[in-house]
């Protein structure tokens, strides 16, 4: 198999549920080795596009290839190679994650090590509490080490860490670092952009069934909708913002009208936007023309 | 590659380690049918002739609880908590998951049968049965036809929270007409009508022919011949509607 391929390629995905489109023509490429996020509100269509990868639900147009494979059939030589972390999905209730890290190692041909995924995941503490008496966190923990112990090449996780304490989000984040580590590719969806910002190499913006932007986290700021912000305090100690595309020339007129009159210029900085200026700004003005 | 039976034997071991583990789904599993034989055994403890119907439609009614019954609770259970979604994720093949909730659900069934036909012979007088033949092929044809119709109507019941109440709609009615408690022979005519209609009760007569009367298997071919119609139309219900996901709404 070529190893540059793209672990994931989706042209022109669209899928409707009867009249509703959930997707209306994506298109995006994510490398091998690569943590690529799906970033939008609800309902913008992440789960969708994450549920036809992974092989759940027929797309209803376009060109969908998941480690060369069409996802559509469910090939077993496909799901032997990927990991999904389902947005929220039950477990055998009455047996421990060590158990079940165990048995789930069985499904595939070449496993990891049940005790290094136990660790990987942060199930130790864990390992022989029911699966009925995990916390949220845990019982998450343990999602992950059932999509790790195959040792898949491609994970998927949607939504990984809605609803958890600022800890448990921590760890979690931590554990899919470990994986892009480990050379793996992972495929995210999220709605928190802190998370896209922490965790990805490369965002894609998504809402109502289209993507708006993609990019490297810090990347997405440079493009021709966003600008530079230059703020500091005027001589009567008023706080002055301006955007622009050329702080070069901005601070240049600034700092020497500063010298002259023989003044500093309180509080200057320079930011270029946020991810979550961007993502703010784009939806946005998505909400604007759709009306 | 680990073998589909190797599969299929691993995947079972787990079913019947969760069930043990599960001090209620092993009460409704096997206490309650032998609480009915226990009851009814008492009720007409003086007239061997009821007993010897009770002991047969017990015997029926443990095969519908551990098949019909449990496949419909379950899977809709399984369905709603996402259990068959995460699972539909892994290579395990989905065939050799259901021939492993099959197995276990015919493994309930053997032991719940033991269990009837013992205390049938030991404590009811009803006897060994006459024929083990035929006993058989009836167990296994009410097993197929009655775990076809409960995946069947898994797919009919919404949620988890309404499942008893689909299920005890059918269930309940069933056994009744199906002659579980009496002999359906001195039923009025409408309902002696309605439940010739009914797989238990011709699986009731079947196992009553091999298990206490000693009627040839030929006399009983017609009850076989309604179980299997019953079973080929579950069959084709349960895999047409099979669904790993939860409703949406």
């Amino acid at each position: 198999m070529d190893s540059d391929a793209p672990a994931i390629l989706v042209r022109d995905l669209h899928k409707s549920y009867g009249d509703v489109q959930a997707v209306r023509g994506i298109d995006f490429e994510v490398a091998r080795g690569e943590v690529f996020g799906l970033l939008g509100p609800n309902g913008a269509g992440k789960t969708t596009t994450v549920e036809v990868l992974e092989g759940y639900r027929e797309r209803t147009r376009g060109i969908v290839s998941v480690l060369g494979h069409d996802p559509g059939g469910r090939p077993r030589a496909l799901r032997e190679r990927v990991g999904i972390v389902l947005q929220s999905s039950g477990i055998y209730r009455h047996a421990t994650p060590r158990e079940l890290v165990a048995h789930w190692a069985g499904f595939y041909p070449a496993p990891r090590d049940v005790e290094e995924v136990i660790d990987l995941a942060g199930l130790r503490a864990s390992e022989h509490v029911l699966a009925r008496r995990l916390s949220g966190g845990q019982a998450r923990r343990l999602d992950f080490a059932l999509a790790l112990v195959g040792d898949p090449e491609l994970i998927f996780l949607d939504e990984p860490t809605t609803g958890f304490d600022p800890a448990a989000r921590r760890a979690a984040w931590d554990t899919i670092r470990a994986l892009a580590d480990l050379g793996k590719t992972v495929l995210l969806t999220t709605h928190y952009l802190d998370e896209a910002q922490a965790l990805c190499d490369r965002v894609a913006i998504v809402k109502d069934g289209r993507i708006l932007a993609v990019g490297a986290p810090a990347q997405l700021g440079v493009g021709a909708s966003s600008r530079y912000r230059v703020s500091w305090r005027d001589e009567s100690g008023e706080h002055v913002t301006r955007e622009t595309d050329d702080p070069t020339g901005l601070l240049h007129q600034l700092t020497s009208a500063a010298l002259a009159r023989g003044t500093g210029l309180e509080d200057l900085s320079v930011t270029r936007p946020s991810l979550e200026d961007v993502y703010l700004e784009l939806t946005s003005e998505h909400e604007e023309t759709a009306r | 590659m680990t073998g589909a039976f190797a599969l299929t034997w691993r995947q079972y071991r787990l079913e019947r380690k969760m069930f043990w583990r599960n001090p209620s789904a092993a009460f409704f599993n096997f206490v309650l049918p032998l609480l009915f034989l226990a009851l009814f055994g008492a009720i007409f403890s003086g007239s061997q002739q009821d007993l010897d119907v009770i002991v047969p439609g017990i015997a029926g009614m443990s095969i519908m609880t551990t098949t019909f019954v449990a496949l419909a609770m379950n899977l809709v259970f399984l369905r709603e908590q996402g259990v068959l979604k995460r699972l539909r994720g892994t290579p395990l093949p989905s065939g050799v998951y259901l021939a492993s909730l099959a197995a276990h659900a015919v493994t309930n069934t053997v032991i719940q049968l033991t269990i009837v036909i013992g205390a049938g012979a030991l404590v009811f007088g009803v006897g060994l049965p006459h024929d083990w033949f035929m006993l058989a092929v009836f167990v296994g044809a009410g097993v197929a036809c009655l775990a076809a119709l409960g995946v069947a109507l898994s797919h009919a019941i919404p949620n988890f929270d309404s499942a008893p109440a689909y299920v005890n709609a059918i269930f309940l009615p069933v056994i009744v007409l199906s002659g579980v408690f009496y002999d359906a022979d001195n039923a009025p005519v409408f309902l002696r009508d309605i439940a010739q209609a009914l797989p238990l009760t011709h699986l009731i007569d079947g196992l009553s022919a091999a298990m206490v009367t000693g009627a040839p298997f030929a006399d009983h071919l017609d009850d076989l011949a309604v179980l299997l119609i019953w079973g080929g139309l579950g069959a084709v219900l349960a895999v047409r509607g099979f669904s790993w996901d939860a409703r949406r709404g």
